[in-house]
């Protein structure tokens, strides 16, 4: 935590609010209170971005409502009521039912977990191998050309093709080897993970170089840090916040691939919901019930939204030049 | 400028190589047999034959080679024969689809104008309708206009094409019946009244491409004039008494231009993929819908074809942004 720029206080506060000015009081308390830490700063800043703290919050509910949902609400998401099927929205299924009387309610909470849950381990992969690759091409002179070779090559790679070539091609041996939902569940996260990492390598890639140039790490290198520990201690701390921006904007680009697999019939098989495949499955019955085609669809739409608010009010918070805004 | 354009040029060489081979490797690693469809009654012998007919009896880096002679040497000379009316690939074997059996090359070749008409249509409309955005929201930051443009333009990110195309169908095809909801590419357009048709199913896809892609390219527009708008010399073309419309429109625009055009030569072939699910949506028979049919019909020569038709447009238009920025702006010139 020492080696990171010391803040000039007044820059930071400035444009946090009267309160925390405020609050400050006389001279004596700013001077024996402890410094404000840099993560104080980005979170006030944070708070201030509407779109961002909206963002967030309709994101926790989200997924709130999709891992805890089923708790409040029980109906099963695979039970066929075929008495009550084509219903509109009512007391019993809010959201109606599909065509095989299944309640439409738990089936987007269904889906949504699977996802939700896609969607960030997704994202997880694809930040460890960007961040793995872009550390590692930053700080290692020698590995830089060829690692960024490397990802120029992926970026030329015609990702949604490949993607829907990866799912046909290994969808059955790893659904044979680890269960249908486990095994199409790995295909796909490993899909994204291994098709999204470049832009994070880039960033973080460009943002080690320039901090390797500076002071902080050539006293840690004099004092005799080794490469393991300089990268654990100094260098991953601060490219902490490219990740972050990254994480947020992997989080809504596997969402959209999945479901975008889903819906071209190449993701998860119909007896296992995904907002994708629920869309996929209403577009057939789209001049009677459309309803049951937006609900997917808005989930999907309003999750994506969320989640590139928050990582626009991130970068924002994350960046110390806006923040004088 | 000549060195610089033949470096990339010889740069892109190595790079659709490697592309090639994984791509092919990536099929040949798969499980999955081209006979499994083959009914069990035929004799494994004439099975190894069918296999062979089908060119998988031979070693892999063989017909590795062979695809690469059949798409880089055949194909263009079939392209010159059917151009000239030479005939320089009689009898050279192209590469067959196992669907038709027929050259693949050819299939694509009758698919391409319908995916053409709609993405470059979607392109063209969401330029001229995101550059006036960008430049207006950047001039005027922070007003309800700039605040409305950003809104709009996250919604363009966020809503994936294969819901705004559906809500399209739902809003425009089934309420108000105003568009057909599935494409006709057997529509020919020789009267006014087949040409009003073909407006009319081309505006569903158009609008549905054309909103991610205006999403997209305000934004860097946007972006693209606030950093210049700020710039000295906007300070002396205003000092030395230079009207506003001037400074904004010729001054500002055509520098913030530079990274905007490298920035839309990029996206072309992004809009190809996504042009797939579009496809799907209007069910349009473009090369996107050939891919996917030939995908669930286990088609391996087609998909490998198309897929490193995709990769070919993606190196392309990179190269094409390398260049353009280069003349654009002389700052990038590396001789």
């Amino acid at each position: 935590m020492t080696d990171r720029e010391p803040l000039v206080p007044d820059e930071g506060l400035a444009p946090a609010s009267e309160a925390t000015i405020g609050a400050a009081g006389p001279l004596r308390d700013t001077l024996t209170t402890a410094p404000r830490s840099q993560w104080r700063n980005v979170w006030d800043q944070f708070t201030h971005h509407k779109g961002a703290m909206a963002g967030g919050i309709i994101f926790l509910l989200i997924v709130f409502a999709v891992f805890l949902g089923p708790f409040f609400w029980t109906l099963e998401a695979t039970q066929i009521d075929i008495r009550a099927r084509n219903q509109g929205p009512s007391l019993a299924h809010p959201f109606g039912t599909d065509q095989l009387g299944r309640d439409m309610l738990a089936r987007m909470m269904e889906g949504g977990r699977t996802s939700v849950s896609v969607g960030i381990a997704a994202m997880l992969l694809a930040l460890f191998v960007g961040s793995f690759v872009g550390v590692v091409a930053g700080y290692f002179r020698r590995l830089d050309s060829l690692l960024m070779r490397l990802t120029d090559l992926f970026l030329a790679l015609p990702l949604l093709p490949l993607l829907l070539v990866m799912m046909l091609l290994f969808r059955e041996p790893l659904s044979a080897a680890f269960g249908t939902e486990q095994g199409i569940f790995i295909l796909i996260v490993c899909a994204i993970g291994i098709t999204s990492w470049m832009p994070t390598a880039r960033i973080v890639r460009g943002d080690v170089l320039a901090l390797k140039e500076r002071e902080f790490v050539l006293a840690a290198r004099s004092i005799g840090t080794t490469n393991t520990k300089m990268i654990a201690r100094h260098i991953l701390p601060n490219v902490l916040s490219p990740i972050m921006v990254s994480a947020t904007l992997g989080i809504a680009n596997a969402i959209i691939t999945e479901s975008a697999l889903s819906f071209l019939g190449l993701g998860f098989p119909p007896d296992f919901p995904t907002w994708g495949r629920l869309l996929f499955d209403a577009t057939d019955y789209l001049q009677q019930y459309p309803s049951r085609v937006v609900w997917p669809g808005v989930a999907i739409s309003l999750t994506v939204l969320s989640v590139n608010y928050l990582g626009d009010g991130l970068r924002d918070a994350l960046d110390p030049r806006s923040r004088s805004r | 400028m000549l060195t610089f354009t033949i470096r990339r040029l010889v740069l892109a060489v190595p790079t659709l190589l490697f592309i090639s081979l994984a791509i092919f490797l990536l099929l040949e690693l798969a499980p999955g047999d081209p006979m499994a469809q083959v009914p069990l009654t035929v004799p494994p012998e004439v099975k190894e034959k069918m296999r062979e007919a089908l060119g998988l009896g031979e070693p892999m880096h063989i017909r590795f080679w062979k695809w690469i002679v059949q798409f880089f040497w055949i194909e263009p000379q079939v392209l010159i024969d059917h151009i000239f009316g030479t005939s320089f690939s009689a009898g050279d074997l192209r590469v067959i689809s196992w669907q038709t059996r027929s050259p693949v090359m050819d299939i694509v070749v009758q698919r391409i104008p319908q995916t053409l008409w709609v993405v470059g249509t979607a392109y063209v409309v969401a330029t001229i309708i995101a550059i006036p955005i960008g430049i207006y929201s950047a001039y005027r930051q922070y007003s309800w206009f700039d605040q409305l443009g950003t809104f709009v333009s996250m919604i363009g990110f966020s809503v994936p094409p294969f819901f705004s195309g559906v809500l399209v169908i739902v809003i425009f095809s089934v309420n108000l019946g105003w568009f057909p909801s599935i494409y006709d590419t057997t529509l020919v357009v020789n009267s006014w009244d087949s040409f009003v048709t073909q407006l009319k199913q081309m505006v569903m896809p158009v609008m549905v491409l054309a909103l991610q892609i205006t999403a997209q390219t305000s934004r860097f527009m946007r972006a693209s004039m606030l950093d210049n708008l700020n710039q000295d010399y906007v300070r002396t073309a205003r000092a030395k008494g230079l009207g506003e419309y001037t400074v904004v429109m010729v001054h500002v625009l055509r520098n913030s231009m530079i990274p905007v055009v490298t920035v839309i030569a990029l996206g072309v072939p992004a809009i190809f993929g996504g042009a797939i699910i579009t496809e799907q949506v209007f069910k349009v028979n473009g090369i996107g819908q050939l891919l996917i049919t030939a995908l669930q019909a286990n088609d391996l020569p087609m998909v490998q074809t198309l897929t490193f038709i995709f990769a070919v447009l993606i190196v392309l238009f990179n190269l094409i942004a390398d260049v353009l920025y280069g003349i654009l702006d002389p700052r990038i010139r590396y001789d």
